[in-house]
């Protein structure tokens, strides 16, 4: 059954995002690592970088394909998940939890609030599956 | 319209990830790659491989046929015997790799790769049309692979045949959970384990079978996704991928499988020249220092130069480390050699390394 956490916001290229205060927590979402299949290799910035909102920030491999990760939101890369180096079939396992790729400092948070709620993406998510 | 093989319905009671390859509908994995695999390495894994096709020979001049248009010396085959082989075009080029079988003392069975076996037939009739009988047996043999170190163990239960005594390529006939199968000791993983022939009308039986007597021992249902990294990691080719009718099997490190000296075959004059100049590239091993998949095509350089391709590669469940299969400049083909792949623009560093990758640990 594929989840979509309602305390989370969505993109149309499949990320999510979680807020934490004036953080941010930035991933795949379930419907995105089931497409993909098995993640063997996800490369994410360095710490400091600078997000532009809709510019990729790193790249997910699986067995099939590779895929660009798209930033949901500008801002400043705090930490990456560095357990994704060594155990990068987290993201298949726990999409939402242990397989988070980056946390951010949004720098505008309007963009936040143009993101999609776990209704809309779900909605999208279906009529992507109708196609 | 993808083709279904006879175990379909039990796969999709499985509910698998599924894929196209060759223009069939398979299971891709059912739980994780990564854990087929492992089961695979650790204890044993059931693979449905019933799209490969089946071509059988048969005839008092079955085996010269045979002779003379595969690359290693069939009169080596006694009867239950098999052996690794190619079927090349008149420039040494690989038109496929398959396990060619004697069942029977005129009668002959090769088991070859599902893209290639519509032409393998149409190459195989023009050549030998008249002097053998020539059957496609595809539709009506389903192929079941049970590997692993397990399988001998998982398989042991289900038949009264002699398994200890099954060598590696030999194939026994006999019965199988109560099903008439051709047991063979072959495989693509690098484990030991077995292939089984049986007809499509009991195929589905045997997989219930060999299923329930796998996971009895820690194994598990695999899918082609599992098999691709178990035979990466083991260094075996895929033909369509690590070599073609454009690459011979001198440049895809298959020598040894090539009896120059048996006699008339087609491409061995072309071989024979290649054997004798040298080869300009070489199918090596390459294991990446950095994290990053080596894909199909994603150049190979060294010092800034262009040597090479890759053909295929992956993440190494095994090794945790990624790896890859590519052509590269004779010259630049030692094992140490550094180089970069390019992958999509970065360049990261690696090393030509021996194959295999894994060699598993014999017990005995």
């Amino acid at each position: 059954m594929m989840e979509f956490p309602e305390d989370l916001r969505y993109t149309k290229a499949h990320e999510w995002l979680r807020r934490k205060g004036p953080e941010a927590v930035i991933g795949i979402t379930d419907f995105a690592q089931d497409a993909l299949g098995d993640v063997v290799f996800v490369e994410l910035p360095a710490v400091g970088t600078q997000l532009t909102q809709g510019q990729t920030f790193g790249v997910v491999e699986s067995n099939k394909t590779v895929s660009d990760l798209f930033a949901p939101v500008s801002g400043r890369v705090l930490a990456v998940n560095q357990v994704l180096r060594d155990e990068p079939e987290r993201v298949n396992e726990d999409p939402y939890g242990a397989g988070w790729m980056i946390r951010v400092a949004p720098s505008r948070n309007e963009e936040i609030e143009s993101l999609l709620d776990a209704a809309a993406y779900r909605a999208f998510v279906a009529s992507e599956q109708k196609t | 319209m993808a083709r279904r093989t006879p175990v379909y319905e039990a796969h999709r009671g499985l509910d698998p990830r599924w894929t196209e390859f060759s223009g069939w509908e398979m299971p891709l994995s059912y739980r994780s790659i990564a854990e087929e695999h492992r089961a695979v390495r650790e204890h044993c894994g059931l693979f449905d491989v019933s799209h490969m096709g089946e071509i059988e020979i048969r005839g008092p001049e079955a085996g010269a046929v045979c002779q003379a248009l595969t690359v290693n010396d069939v009169r080596r085959l006694a009867v239950g015997d098999g052996q690794y082989t190619l079927l090349c075009n008149e420039r040494g080029g690989v038109l496929d790799d398959l396990i060619l079988f004697r069942p029977g003392v005129e009668h002959y069975l090769l088991v070859v790769n599902a893209a290639n076996t519509a032409s393998d037939l149409a190459w195989i009739r023009e050549r030998a049309a008249g002097r053998a009988e020539i059957r496609d047996r595809s539709a009506e043999l389903a192929l079941l692979a049970l590997q692993g170190a397990d399988a001998e163990v998982a398989l042991r239960g289900l038949t009264p045949l002699d398994l200890t005594s099954l060598r590696p390529f030999g194939l026994a006939e006999g019965l199988v959970a109560g099903l008439p199968v051709v047991v063979c000791r072959t495989g693509y993983t690098g484990e030991d384990g077995f292939e089984l022939l049986v007809e499509a009308a009991a195929a589905r039986e045997l997989w219930d079978a060999l299923l329930a007597a796998a996971m009895r021992r820690g194994g598990l249902p695999c899918g082609l996704g599992a098999r691709d990294t178990l035979r990466l990691e083991a260094g075996l080719p895929l033909h369509g991928s690590d070599m073609d009718a454009s690459t011979t099997p001198l440049e895809a490190g298959l020598a040894w499988v090539v009896k120059l000296a048996k006699g008339e075959f087609v491409g061995r004059a072309a071989l024979a020249v290649q054997a004798e100049a040298g080869v300009e590239r070489r199918l090596v091993g390459i294991q990446l220092d950095e994290p990053g998949i080596p894909r199909h095509g994603y150049a190979i350089r060294r010092d800034g130069a262009v040597v090479g391709s890759i053909t295929s590669g992956t993440r190494s469940p095994t090794l945790g480390s990624f790896i890859g299969l590519g052509y590269v400049a004779a010259g630049t083909a030692a094992p140490g050699t550094p180089v970069e792949i390019d992958i999509r623009g970065r360049l990261l560093p690696a090393r030509i390394v021996a194959r295999p990758f894994y060699r598993r640990v014999r017990e005995n």
